[in-house]
């Protein structure tokens, strides 16, 4: 077993090496552009970019001419967000979302209010999960879009999309999904699901960085959207500029393969996650699962450890790679916004780890990683005036706080 | 973030961590931060009759630069007097383990628990000046 363990796929993941090889012939010899119509270059190049779209429609239940390729899912999240709100504001000028998006989504629809739109800005149960009602009461005539993401990139909540997407339906309103941690993870259905749109990147799903999708409904309702990026007009005039071709290429291999291995994937790693989960929660009682742990994604788990702080802890497993829920490692103290949305007292907001693990982890990774952590949180434990404070039956929440 | 030697040495081997017996008159206790800041340290002193400090000890609850300035403050408190104590400066310490200055409100928070103890020494003991003792 080497050292660093990756099980932070929620981050990005490798590219797995079939989707490398089906890639490589796309940089140098199959290099055409698949806009030229005028010799085989382009029409090779061609064949491969709709055999891509082909393979990813397929992944989500669409047909190949609802995929718009863009750079990845920050970019399908802008366009489909801004390009609604632009297409649509002669019937209003409202959007609806909630506080546990991605930045992706959040910032695009706070820039949105600058330019005289209206958001709802949803907020979330402790477990992470949206009231229904209010996303029904929210909705008025004058609602153009909503965007509710499938599962949540911090603690793998998973929104009922099925149901947003059904009530967005019946009341006549656009439904934008952000399926960046779902696709190729879980199953989906556009149709099913009654999505009109959907953002989708190819390295959380085992292929390059910088290439992802968006899928824009064709019938019942038809989506049409402004475009952000204008230009040669590819992708129906809705983003332009030239294909990136071995990217897209690359999404498609990598489609292909989650679509063909996404059942046993799925049980290998919940069982996987579960067992890391279990031994962990053994030794370390305390610890507190964060989000819904019945309806959440199968590979991954975010969990609090009180009493010990997030960054530290991170230092102190370096052997092993992970995210902090506390984004105290970049040069903002704030614990994650998701986590406080979800009501989480400081100290367990400071304290969490998030654990994703894909492919290519194995149980022996798990194994290691979760005795590592054990053992960190007993060290630092021992050094925290917080669990001595609660040993000697203090309640933290009582103590006045010199807060700086 | 990359962390210095001397951060990466005191976390790895703190110096110092437990706790005196904070009801004892010889000893001072400070506690400084808050949970929801990410940050709580403790700190505490045990004085000579002399004014000397015989004894320090820390627990903290923070990233590893809380954890390595408090480590730190426990060495340089050690043998020292009450005096010399009240003088260290959160920059001493921020030189000492080469801190970025995002994490420069650890040394603040260090110098804070020093003092905090400190002055809980001198409350026991009577020597606490009279405008310290009403602030």
């Amino acid at each position: 077993m080497k050292t660093p363990i990756y099980l932070d796929y929620s981050a990005t993941t490798p590219c797995d090496p079939r989707v490398v090889e089906r890639m490589l012939p796309f940089f140098s010899d199959t290099f055409g552009n698949a806009a030229s119509r005028s010799h085989a270059f382009g029409w090779t190049a061609e064949a491969a970019v709709d055999e891509a779209r082909e393979q990813v429609a397929q992944l989500i239940g669409a047909h190949a001419k609802e995929i718009l390729w863009t750079s990845g899912s920050t970019e399908a999240n802008n366009l489909a967000i801004k390009g609604t709100a632009e297409m649509y504001k002669a019937k209003g000028k409202h959007l609806i979302t909630c506080v546990t998006e991605h930045k992706a989504v959040l910032d695009p629809m706070k820039y949105l209010e600058t330019q005289g739109y209206t958001v709802t800005w949803l907020e979330v149960d402790g477990k992470g999960h949206i009231d229904l009602k209010a996303l029904e009461a929210a909705i008025t005539d004058k609602t153009i879009l909503v965007s509710l993401m499938s599962a949540n990139n911090e603690i793998g909540t998973m929104h009922p999309i099925r149901e947003i997407g059904a009530i967005c339906k019946a009341k006549g309103t656009l439904f934008h999904t952000d399926a960046t941690q779902q696709v190729g993870k879980a199953p989906l259905n556009v149709l099913d699901d009654n999505v009109d749109l959907l953002s989708l990147s190819a390295h959380k799903m085992y292929g390059p960085k910088g290439v992802g999708a968006l899928y824009v409904r064709r019938k019942n309702p038809r989506v049409r959207l402004t475009s952000q990026m204008d230009g040669g007009g590819h992708e129906r005039g809705m983003r332009s500029g030239t294909l990136n071709v071995t990217g897209i290429v690359g999404l498609g291999e990598a489609a292909r393969i989650c679509r063909e291995e996404m059942v046993s994937e799925m049980a290998r790693l919940s069982a996987l996650r579960e067992r890391l989960q279990d031994r962990i929660l053994k030794e370390l009682p305390d610890a507190v699962l964060n989000g819904d742990v019945d309806n959440r994604l199968p590979h991954m788990t975010n969990i609090s450890f009180p009493y010990v702080e997030g960054e530290s802890l991170l230092m102190g497993i370096k052997e092993v790679a992970v995210s902090s829920g506390s984004a105290c490692t970049s040069a903002s103290l704030e614990p994650s916004y998701v986590l406080k949305s979800l009501g989480l007292v400081d100290e367990l907001a400071h304290s969490s780890i998030r654990f994703s693990l894909g492919r290519f982890t194995t149980q022996e990774e798990c194994d290691f990683a979760a005795d590592r952590l054990i053992t960190e949180v007993k060290r630092l434990r021992e050094m925290s005036p917080l669990w001595e404070m609660v040993q000697e039956g203090v309640d933290l929440s009582q103590v006045k706080w010199t807060t700086h | 973030m990359a962390y210095s030697d001397k951060v990466l040495d005191h976390y790895q081997n703190p110096r110092n961590v437990g706790s005196l017996d904070k009801d004892a008159d010889n000893v001072g206790t400070g506690v400084v931060g808050a949970p929801e800041c990410g940050d709580v340290m403790k700190l505490q002193i045990k004085v000579s009759d002399e004014g000397q400090i015989i004894d320090a000890k820390f627990k903290t609850y923070g990233c590893g630069s809380a954890i390595a300035s408090s480590s730190l403050a426990t060495e340089w408190l050690k043998g020292t007097s009450i005096d010399a104590a009240a003088e260290i400066k959160n920059t001493q310490i921020v030189k000492e383990l080469s801190l970025p200055p995002v994490k420069i409100h650890c040394s603040v928070l260090a110098e804070d628990a020093i003092k905090a103890a400190i002055n809980d020494w001198r409350r026991k003991n009577g020597k606490l000046a009279k405008e310290e003792a009403n602030s």
